[in-house]
């Protein structure tokens, strides 16, 4: 557990005039499950997008499993290796079956045998529960199932941190729960995890921290019950009444 | 599905009542009614009734009143094979009938494997040597008096099959991050597009032999094979430019945060999904491109109007021009209409059971 497993110094990034990050420091443990919230614009996506390198930081330093992140090609495939990632929309690809979904990448980029690699798609299509639904294409799937097998995807690579960028913002209300069982579940695996998420409910079921972010920067940052009950700052206090009715 | 359940039900009544369903449809109806009466009869009287066929020769044709087919049933070698020596033209024939033969092929999904590029490159070699002779008693014909079907067909085939791949290259190149690359491809584009491929074919045939010693070149052939391909290139990049950028950002992102290379990332996910996207566009690119190669006949190349025309010229006969064109025409028809079919199929099988 006391391992590093993210180590972000001083990273900044800006999109022409508007500064993204400033200045952001974040150690992230092994095996550590990591919320962050905090209002639309503040950094968060940008922050764990950075780790990477979805989007490229000019200052500052992040680490992965000790591996510096840069646009080194090389070191930045190894890197995307050991990190597994879930978006917003879920990017599954349309033109694919589910299992193609999740072989291609464990095919061309671990160069496993087809076989081999539709075992372990099996086994974790199986895992968060869509294993019939194998051959079909992602159109025919319901959001919270194609939010599902976008994790199992990311999982078939054996990763050993996951990011999640707002993975349940564009559900469906009553699909929302599955995703986040699923994702609940990996986080009693022990598997490191970073989540950009408004889910208070899964904050305080999973997670060991919370970090607020606002306007680029990391505000504050405790465990899920000193955050909610006794947030510090204004800014906190004003997105966590906003948000908790 | 339902929806064709029911006009085959009501297929009888359906049509008629369609066809007069409103004052207008009624008059849409009557008019090409009107047309057809008037303009199919005497058709049907010149092009079937009074033609004549058999024997092929000038006096059957100048015995009828009607469409000389006996010139096409006469002259059809030197049609379809243009100046090639006529004791020779069993070779240009295999080469249609190979290229022919390996299209028809290459339309079944099935066929769709690695091979299959092996099997093309392997018949176009075979065409070119056909063609050229020159080894294993072959006598020697230099692409000068190569005419007709083949050199359309393959004019068609290299400059479309290199030309695709080449202009999904440059649409990448157009898009690329690197600015060099950029620069390069889009300003390819552009001359490309900017310029008439009549003015080309011109500056390739005609001008280039003033400025270089001729024998440093490729033979009028090549050169115009070299043309047709680049302009088909940079039309085909445009095209699929524009698949590319209706594609959703996400898609190159979860290749990228899968580990997937740039080069895997375009070949798995971007380009099969940006290409079926502009499959209409390309197919009315890809017709044009087929078309064009006729226009490789103001530089002296016999395609197959170029030696239709030449056929013609032969005073026994009374040239019976629009039987000739419209027997060409109906070969355009058939590579264009057939490509247009074999698009509607690839379109029908890329969206299958997709959202």
């Amino acid at each position: 557990m006391t391992e590093t497993a993210i180590s972000l110094s001083a990273v900044s990034k800006r999109f022409g005039a508007f500064q993204a990050l400033k200045a952001v420091d974040l150690d992230v443990a092994r095996g550590e499950r990591v919320v962050i919230c905090g209002p639309s614009g503040s950094g968060k996506s940008t922050l764990i997008r950075c780790i990477n390198q979805l989007e490229t930081h000019e200052d500052g330093a992040i680490l992965v499993n000790g591996l510096e992140v840069g646009t080194e090609a090389r070191q930045l495939e190894a890197i995307r290796r050991q990190v597994g990632m879930v978006f917003q929309s879920f990017n599954l690809f349309p033109h694919l079956t589910i299992l193609e979904n999740c072989t291609l990448a464990p095919i061309w980029v671990r160069k496993l045998s087809k076989a081999d690699a539709e075992r372990k798609a099996m086994e974790l299509l199986e895992r968060v529960r869509i294993p019939d639904q194998a051959h079909k294409r992602p159109g025919q799937l319901s959001g919270g199932q194609q939010q599902r097998v976008a994790i199992a995807r990311a999982l078939c690579m054996e990763p050993t941190i996951m990011l999640f960028d707002e993975p349940t913002s564009a559900l469906d209300p009553e699909m929302v729960k599955e995703v986040l069982d699923v994702m609940i579940e990996l986080a009693r695996d022990g598997m490191t995890m970073l989540v950009v998420t408004h889910e208070m409910g899964f904050a305080r079921q999973a997670a060991d921290r919370v970090v607020f972010m606002d306007q680029g920067e990391i505000v504050e940052w405790g465990t899920p019950d000193n955050f909610f009950s006794r947030p510090q700052h204004d800014r906190a206090k004003l997105f966590l009444s906003q948000i908790l009715h | 599905m339902s929806a064709a359940v029911m006009t085959t039900r009501g297929r009888g009544n359906g049509l008629l009542r369609s066809l007069f369903a409103s004052p207008g449809n009624a008059a849409v109806t009557l008019a090409f009614g009107l047309l057809f009466a008037v303009a199919v009869p005497p058709f049907v009287d010149w092009a079937v009734l009074n033609a004549a066929v058999f024997p092929a020769v000038p006096e059957t044709c100048r015995a009828a009143s009607g469409a000389c087919w006996s010139f096409i049933v006469a002259k059809h070698s030197q049609i379809l094979f243009g100046i090639y020596p006529f004791d020779e033209r069993w070779r240009p024939l295999i080469v249609c009938v190979l290229l022919i033969g390996l299209l028809v092929y290459s339309v079944r999904p099935t066929s769709w494997r690695a091979r299959l590029a092996g099997f093309w490159l392997l018949a176009l070699a075979i065409c070119w040597g056909l063609m050229s002779g020159g080894f294993a008693g072959l006598a020697d014909v230099s692409t000068d008096n190569w005419g007709g079907l083949p050199v359309t067909l393959l004019l068609t085939v290299v400059a479309i099959g290199l030309g695709f791949p080449a202009g999904v290259l440059l649409a990448l190149a157009r898009r690329s991050e690197m600015p060099v690359i950029r620069l390069l491809s889009t300003m390819f584009i552009e001359t490309t597009r900017a310029l008439p491929l009549l003015s080309i074919l011109f500056i390739a045939s005609i001008m280039l032999p003033l400025l270089v010693p001729e024998d440093l070149l490729p033979d009028k052939f090549f050169r115009a094979l070299i043309v047709l391909t680049l302009f088909a290139s940079a039309y085909m990049a445009e095209v699929v430019r524009g698949g590319l950028q209706a594609m959703p950002k996400g898609q190159g992102e979860a290749a990228q945060a899968l580990g997937l290379t740039y080069w895997q990332a375009q070949i798995q996910i971007i380009l099969p999904q940006a290409i079926a996207i502009v499959i209409p566009a390309l197919t009315n690119t890809i017709i044009v491109m087929i078309k064009n190669t006729s226009l490789v006949l103001v530089i002296g190349l016999f395609d197959l109007i170029s030696s239709g025309k030449a056929a013609l010229a032969d005073p026994e006969w009374s040239s019976p021009s629009v039987e000739v064109y419209l027997f060409i025409t109906a070969i355009y028809f058939l590579l264009c209409f057939g490509f247009s079919r074999f698009a509607d199929s690839l379109e029908r099988r890329a969206k299958g059971p997709m959202s």
